[in-house]
Order: structure tokens, then C-alpha cells, then sequence
């Protein structure tokens, strides 16, 4: 496509992590992602913005393949991250999973303490030798979640007595304790108050630093803050892909201008 | 027009009810009338229900006892005077039953009661049992013979009968096991304060006994059956249940195969028990030649009918832990198994046990397919003896105990019947206590 070209040549110092070409997903009967052809960066947050039921929820999850576990959902089509086929038969998608973080719609801390639910992820995948190790992924990934400060002095309360902007933080702690590549962020701010969501969109340029971020949003404004690459999805097509300031100010498609002005979605 | 219809419609004023708004009032009201007169009946019949068991089964915690100074003569229970205890083992229990008359003979002379009976007449006022409790007595501590001990005797049936009004004078004309002199006797005893009604343990804790001897049937030995065979329950049904559920909620395709086995296994949770028992006897009796009357092949059949129970329970815990919480763990990289094991079943852990504890209470409740598997041994040895034979050994359960007692003739064993349920049902409730407890204590609000 034309404007994935233009992508590319936009920016060129940051190497290219996620690769979709000709990716379809069908519900049962239902088409519901239609040929995406599309390449995430490493160290830039990526938004996906369009209407409801637009397919970029679900685009979002085949990239760490959450919709394996949706019966009637087939995935065609060839996604790959660092060059590898995340849909090869030899993939299980368990460990492709500690390499994709994510982050759902609604905070979704474990009904366990603060430090069970970051070290979870830690132990299952057995990246701490001792105590003293976990304590310490556990701190730092509590630090990258911007929570730390806030539950440091209670971290045996349960995660689910946070604050629902504690919580989403805590979750995002959560998936990065893993060490991911990618974090995947599924409308992460909708269920927050606006000042619990300008903390996780602060949160979110912080972990730029060390991740490929994609976050879906409804928040056009949030897309616009926080990133650097927008790709506008409609009925399920990839309608127009490239630098956030450029679809903002100057998209090529109609139907993205239409949707960026409020005439569709 | 339709302007018109409109300004006709809202003219009345609000403060008066127009026709169509106190129509629609009265039928609420109706149908709240309706709701409340269902629950007052129900709650009326509970009521009843309640009155009629206690009322009637409040009696078999109570039995009439004699009190007696027996003197154990020695040359009626041990003639060699060596106290060897092979030789006062071979006097059976009609030995001792001269020491009842005599020690009844003297209490009656002792406290100066006129009477015509003889001393034999008058040791019948005594149950069967007193002449084994005597003798059981005796062979644990031979040292005692010689002396004169004072006992408290079981009183026959009709004379507990008697003091608890089922047995009167009017009607005892034909009755050859009491007689109105007999009737003098025991009101006299009743006055010197021999006789009394005393709380009787050894209905709880006590063996069934014989159709001649209903003062001292007891629910201890079916008790015992039954918890075995929620042992076997326990152990079988619910590791069984539980796996097949978290496979069938979590692992298996939902297809028609499984469609088909979730259709079939809520059918199986309403086919009658006694179908169970058939199914039992068929298999585990007559092919596999398991023990006839065996907690063991009791325990087998309650697991058939209480399986469905739990597994329709479990998937409906599982169900209800909400999926976000299995996103989070497979979304932080945990397989299928670890996020089930780790968060979803802890979390419908409360639903699980519930649901195996109401399962539980079913199945001990349960008597139809008992009777058809022959759990209705008469077993008349006091614990010990009954626990140490275990689960292959005939036993009796609790509700079959009552059913048997509630067969036969003696209306002695109708008031054991309705005490039997009380036993029972005083386990029921618990059950179902710690069940709503359990839920109370553990539910999760998310």
C-alpha cells in the first residue's frame, strides 16, 4: 500500500519490530480483518484508532495471538516480530506471550497481593533465582508501572483495593515484570478518570524507551498525545497508516478525515 | 386528530388515578397477594412439618429406665469361686436372669410395695437387654462378684410406652407382653423415684436391635455407614467431578460431541436414584461381585448420583470467574493449565465446595437405591465392633435405619423412625450451614 511506504521512508532510525503482510482474521463467517499489511517500530508507540467494531482490538490481539482462544476465530495471513513467523506450528504462543506483554480494557489485577501479582509473571517464567531477585524485578517493574511510590509500603494489599488507575498501572507493572519486547495495550485509559488517564499516558512515553508499544484507543486526542505512528482502521480494513502529527493534520484518505473531523464512527 | 386523541389522553389530573393506572395497581397488588399466600403456605407446612417430627421423635431421646441394686451371687455366676474368666463366660445371659428376679423381689419388699407378681413377672418389666448388660458387666470386671452393684436398666417398650402415654390401660387387655398389675407396679416404682425418664445416648451412639428389644435400637452403627460411604463420596466424586468439569469448561472444543455430553449429564442429575441402585446392583454386585450391604458399594452408587451434582455445580463456579482474570494470566504468559490452576479454580474454589457439600447432603439423604444394593444390614454389635470391619463388611445408612424402623411392627420403632430423621436432618442442616457459610465467608466481589 501507498501509505506504508510513506511510513517507511518517514522514519528511518528505528528498526522495524512487528511486520503484518496480508493478514486476515474471520469470526466464524465474518471477515472481520481484511488484508492489514502494516510495520510496527521498536521504541515508538503506535496507536490504532476507528470506530467500534472497526477490527483494531482484534488486529491488536493476533499480534501476541489472544484470539487462539476464541473458538471460532481463524487468523491467515503472516505476522512476524523480529523476522520470526509468530504463526509457525513450532510457535507456542506461551512464550510468545512473555515477549508480548499486554494490557487490557479493564484493570484486571489477580484478587491477590500487590507482590503476587507482579512476581507472577516472573516465577511462572522462572526469571528470578531467590527472593532477594524477585524482590528486585519486582520493585523495578513496580518503578516502570510509575506505581511504586504509591504501594510501596503496602505491597501484601490485595491489587484489586487499588484505585482503578492504581490498578491499570499495577497491570501494566504486571506485564512488563515479564521483560517483554512489545507491550499491547487495549483501550488501556477507558475505564479511568481523566486524571488517572493522564498518568498512564505519561506512563506510556516513559516505556518508549524500552518497548514497541501499540495501544488501541476510542481517543483520538489520546492517539494524537501519545503517539508517534496512528494507523486508522475501518470495517476492517487498514484505511491509512503513518506519522500521528501527519493523519492529524494532513490524512490522505477521505474517510480518515472524515472520522478524524467527526463526520463517521 | 392523533392531537386531539393526545389532549384527551393527558387531561385528568395526576393527583386522580385514571381507570387504566388502578387496573394495572390492583394487579400487581394481586400478584403480590398471590406471592405471599404460596409463601405462608409454605412456610405453614415447614412449620407443621417441623412440629410433627420434634412432637414425635422428641420421645426416642428419652428412655424409661429401672434403677436396681443387683447382688451378683457367686454361686449362680462363677460355681469354681477362681474368678476364671472361661468359666464365668460359659453362664449365658439366662444365668443372670435369677439375679434380676431377686434383686427385683427384695426392691419391691424394700420399698413395701404390695403386689401379686412374681418375681419373674416382675423382671419382665425390664428389658431383654439388662440380663447382657449385666453379663457384659460382669466379664470386664469379675472382681465385682460378690457384690451388690446398683444398676440402671432399659425398661421395657411398654412400660416406656406407658410413661410416654402411648400404652394405657384400656388397651392392654391383649397384650401379653404387660398387664395391669404389672402397670400398679411401675406407677409404685415411679413414686419410690426407681423408675425415671432419662436422656438415652445409646440412641445415637447405639446399634439397631431386634424387633423384641425396640428400647435399645439405636442410629451409632448406620451413623457410621453412612460416613463412610461420604467417604467414599468425598473421594471419588469430587477429584472425578472437579477434573471433568474444569476439562469440559476449560480444555474441551465446544462441539457437538460436548454439547452432547453437557445435554446428557444434566439429564443424569434428574434420573431417579433408585435407577442408581439398579445400575448398582447390576454392576458393582453382580458383575464386579463386590460385598452385598458394603459402605463400599454404597459409597460407588451415591458417587453415580452425585457426580452430575458436582460437575453441573463446579462449571457453573467456573463459569462465573469472570474472564478477565484468565486474560491476565495467559496475557502474562501462563499456559491454559497454569491460569486455570492458579487463578480460576482457587476462585470458584468456594462454588466447588458448596456444590460437593449440598452433593454430599443429597446423597446421605438418599434411600431408594440403598434398598436395592441390600445397605439395610441388621447389625446389632455396639461400636467398635462395626467401625473396625470398615467398608467391605455389611452395614446399614442412616435413612435406610429409619426406613427399616418405620417397617416394622412395635410402635416403639415409629417413634425411633421419627427420631432417626431428627438425627438426620440435624445433619442436613449442618451440611447446608457450612455450605452457605462457606460461600458467605469466600465470595469474591470483584
Amino acid at each position: 500500500m501507498k501509505d506504508n511506504t510513506n511510513a517507511e521512508n518517514a522514519v528511518s532510525t528505528n528498526t522495524v519490530k512487528i511486520a503484518a503482510r496480508d493478514v486476515q482474521v474471520y469470526y466464524g463467517d465474518n471477515h472481520a480483518i481484511k488484508d492489514v499489511n502494516v510495520d510496527i517500530e521498536d521504541k515508538t508507540v503506535t496507536a490504532f484508532i476507528g470506530p467500534s467494531g472497526c477490527g483494531k482490538s482484534t488486529f491488536l490481539r493476533c499480534i501476541n495471538r489472544m484470539n487462539d482462544t476464541i473458538d471460532v476465530c481463524r487468523v491467515q495471513g503472516d505476522i512476524r516480530i523480529d523476522g520470526e513467523d509468530i504463526y509457525d506450528r513450532a510457535v507456542d504462543p506461551v512464550q510468545l506471550r512473555a515477549k508480548v506483554g499486554m494490557v487490557f480494557q479493564k484493570p484486571n489485577p489477580f484478587p491477590k497481593s500487590i507482590y503476587d501479582n507482579v512476581a507472577y509473571g516472573p516465577r511462572i517464567h522462572g526469571l528470578a533465582r531467590n527472593k532477594a531477585e524477585l524482590d528486585e524485578i519486582v520493585e523495578s517493574a513496580l518503578r516502570r508501572g510509575a506505581i511504586w511510590n504509591e504501594v510501596k509500603d503496602r505491597l501484601n494489599a490485595p491489587g484489586t483495593g487499588l484505585s482503578g488507575g492504581q490498578q491499570q498501572r499495577l497491570c501494566i507493572a504486571r506485564a512488563v515484570a515479564t521483560e517483554p519486547e512489545v507491550l499491547l495495550m487495549d483501550e488501556p485509559c477507558s475505564a479511568l478518570d481523566p486524571i488517572a488517564t493522564a498518568q498512564v499516558e505519561e506512563l506510556i512515553d516513559e516505556l518508549r524507551q524500552n518497548y514497541s508499544v501499540v495501544i488501541v484507543t476510542h481517543s483520538m486526542q489520546q492517539a494524537a498525545r501519545v503517539s508517534q505512528k496512528t494507523a486508522f482502521f475501518h470495517l476492517g480494513n487498514l484505511v491509512e497508516f503513518g506519522e500521528t502529527d501527519k493523519i492529524f493534520t494532513a490524512p490522505e484518505d477521505e474517510r480518515t478525515e472524515s472520522y478524524i473531523t467527526g463526520r463517521i464512527g | 386528530m392523533t392531537d386531539m386523541a393526545d389532549t384527551a389522553r393527558h387531561k385528568g389530573s395526576l393527583l386522580v388515578q385514571d381507570a387504566r393506572t388502578v387496573k394495572r395497581n390492583r394487579a400487581e397488588a394481586r400478584f403480590k397477594m398471590y406471592g405471599i399466600a404460596a409463601i405462608t403456605i409454605g412456610m405453614l407446612m415447614l412449620a407443621i412439618l417441623l412440629v410433627t417430627i420434634i412432637g414425635r421423635g422428641a420421645g426416642a431421646f428419652q428412655q424409661t429406665f429401672i434403677t436396681l441394686d443387683v447382688p451378683l451371687l457367686e454361686d449362680k455366676l462363677d460355681k469354681n469361686g477362681n474368678r476364671d474368666l472361661a468359666d464365668i463366660k460359659k453362664v449365658s445371659t439366662f444365668g443372670y436372669a435369677p439375679l434380676m428376679r431377686t434383686a427385683f423381689e427384695e426392691k419391691v419388699a424394700a420399698i413395701g410395695i404390695e403386689t401379686k407378681l412374681s418375681g419373674k413377672d416382675m423382671a419382665n418389666l425390664l428389658s431383654k437387654d439388662a440380663a447382657a448388660t449385666l453379663r457384659d458387666f460382669v466379664l470386664s470386671d469379675p472382681s465385682q462378684i460378690g457384690q451388690t452393684v446398683s444398676f440402671t436398666f432399659l425398661a421395657q417398650s411398654r412400660v416406656d410406652g406407658y410413661l410416654k402415654d402411648r400404652v394405657d390401660r384400656d388397651n392392654i387387655a391383649n397384650d401379653k407382653n404387660i398387664s395391669a398389675e404389672q402397670l400398679d407396679l411401675v406407677d409404685a416404682l415411679i413414686e419410690a423415684g426407681s423408675i425415671e425418664k432419662k436422656f438415652n445416648l445409646s440412641f445415637i451412639t447405639g446399634a439397631d436391635a431386634s424387633d423384641a428389644r425396640p428400647e435399645a435400637a439405636g442410629m451409632g452403627v448406620s451413623m457410621i455407614g453412612s460416613f463412610f460411604m461420604m467417604l467414599v463420596v468425598l473421594a471419588l466424586a469430587l477429584p472425578i467431578g472437579v477434573a471433568a468439569s474444569i476439562y469440559l469448561e476449560e480444555f474441551a472444543p465446544k462441539n457437538w460431541i460436548t454439547d452432547i455430553i453437557e445435554v446428557n449429564i444434566s439429564n443424569l442429575a434428574a434420573v431417579p436414584s433408585i435407577v442408581f441402585g439398579i445400575l448398582g446392583l447390576a454392576v458393582f454386585i453382580n458383575y464386579m461381585h463386590l460385598p452385598n450391604s458394603a459402605p463400599l458399594v454404597g459409597g460407588l452408587v451415591l458417587t453415580l448420583m452425585t457426580l452430575p451434582t458436582i460437575i453441573i455445580s463446579t462449571r457453573a463456579s467456573l463459569k462465573s470467574v469472570p474472564p478477565s482474570i484468565r486474560d491476565a494470566a495467559l496475557g502474562v504468559g501462563a499456559s491454559k493449565m497454569q491460569s486455570v490452576f492458579h487463578h480460576v479454580l482457587p476462585l470458584a474454589a468456594p462454588g466447588i465446595l458448596t456444590g460437593t457439600i449440598i452433593g454430599l447432603a443429597q446423597a446421605l439423604g438418599e434411600t431408594a437405591p440403598l434398598l436395592l444394593i441390600g445397605m439395610v444390614g441388621f447389625i446389632a454389635s455396639n461400636p467398635p465392633d462395626s467401625i473396625a470391619e470398615g467398608l467391605m463388611s455389611p452395614n446399614s445408612a442412616m435413612p435406610a435405619q429409619i426406613y427399616e424402623w418405620a417397617k416394622r411392627a412395635d410402635p416403639a420403632f415409629y417413634e425411633r423412625a421419627w427420631g432417626g430423621i431428627i438425627i438426620l436432618l440435624v445433619f442436613l442442616i449442618t451440611m447446608n450451614a457450612i455450605a452457605v457459610l462457606l460461600r458467605r465467608r469466600f465470595e469474591r466481589r470483584w
